[in-house]
């Protein structure tokens, strides 16, 4: 079976990929983000195995320029970098009100991951785990206490 | 360890849709980005024609494709046979949307845009390519002669293969092959679009 063409992949996975790069890194840098991994991955594209998981795939190369963003971000003293903490990287005031996602990006930073892995991207814990580089357990775990932490967020 | 049931939170975080015109804009940034890199292997696009939407598709040789309509399997074929690296980019197509234009608008007579003959081999190939060069606009030819003019004379139904595997339509004639007697013979854009293409070059005779 060949490749499909690239526009059928982005067409069919634009919409949450530009979420899950928007939710883990803000809204002023998540369509740098978004563009970084659509290029990533169009560049790597013609070399993937024919079987590959494409949306899974897809997902990683975002994961991986989202962790490049926090990486760099961390090194320059950016006013809206991680805090120590572990509180978000996110301003919440600037995410539009009444967004579910909005509220995500208002988690600490391994449970916005782990959340956005698990929702948007569609990955077993097993694999959520390899991206944070934790323990299956520790995926579950966060994935958990997102969800904890948005249930009231949403209710309000 | 269990799974957490599955909630209307996880529902919504599942569904939860961003604003399209955000994404869209994202896309084409992204799309920008890649051509200037060199890496949208295939462009295209859809223009208007008096024929219905037009796919037209490039390469960096040329232009690669003429498809009526929006065909879905266009783009696949596009994939399998030229590269995966495909992507809507129409700044791309527009020297070649500018010609066809100018031709619908009765203002040009012949084509001067590179062309990539890729997605025909062989003598499909050799075929089309003596029509592209020998066969001018407001002229026919029947498939008879064109088999002919290809070195076959034997080979017309070989000729009715390549005029119905022409992968670009209009720029390269195909309009123009008629059945001996003059009859209309067939058109992949349907005999309607055969009727108006004669008729805009004066070789249809109502």
């Amino acid at each position: 079976m060949d490749l499909p063409p690239f526009q059928r992949l982005l067409d069919e996975h634009r919409a949450d990929l530009y979420r899950f790069c928007v939710a883990q890194v803000g809204p002023d840098h998540g369509p740098d983000c978004f563009q970084e991994a659509v290029v990533a991955a169009l560049r790597a594209y013609p070399g993937l195995r024919r079987d590959e998981n494409l949306r899974g795939w897809l997902f990683t190369i975002a994961h991986h320029k989202v962790l490049d963003h926090h990486r760099t971000s961390a090194r320059r003293p950016v006013p809206t970098g991680v805090q120590p903490d572990g509180q978000p990287a996110v301003p919440a005031a600037t995410l539009p009100d009444g967004d579910l996602w909005a509220a995500v990006g208002r988690l600490p930073t391994m449970q916005r991951g782990a959340i956005a892995l698990r929702y948007l991207a569609d990955l077993p814990y097993a694999e959520i785990a390899v991206r944070l580089g934790c323990s299956e357990a520790a995926a579950r775990q966060n994935v958990r206490a997102g969800l904890a932490g948005l249930r009231p967020e949403v209710s309000r | 360890m269990t799974t957490p049931p599955t909630t209307d939170l996880e529902a919504a975080l599942r569904t939860a849709p961003p604003d399209p015109a955000e994404v869209a804009r994202a896309v084409w940034a992204a799309v920008e980005r890649a051509d200037a890199e060199g890496l949208v292997d295939v462009a295209w696009a859809t223009v208007d024609s008096p024929l219905g939407p037009l796919l037209l598709a490039g390469t960096d040789a040329g232009l690669v494709k003429v498809g009526f309509g929006v065909e879905d399997a266009a783009l696949e074929e596009l994939a399998a046979h030229v590269s995966p690296r495909v992507l809507e980019a129409p700044q791309r197509l527009d020297e070649a949307r500018r010609e066809l234009d100018e031709y619908f608008a009765g203002r040009r007579q012949a084509f001067e845009l590179p062309l990539d003959w890729r997605l025909s081999r062989g003598f499909r190939r050799t075929v089309l390519e003596r029509l592209y060069a020998e066969v001018p606009f407001g002229r026919t030819v029947s498939y008879l002669e064109l088999a002919s003019k290809s070195g076959n004379p034997k080979a017309s139904r070989a000729v009715g293969t390549a005029m119905a595997t022409n992968p670009l339509p209009i720029v390269v004639p195909c309009h123009r092959v008629l059945r001996t007697g003059g009859a209309l013979g067939g058109y992949g854009g349907g005999l309607d679009a055969k009727r108006h293409l004669l008729a805009l070059e004066g070789a249809l005779l109502v």
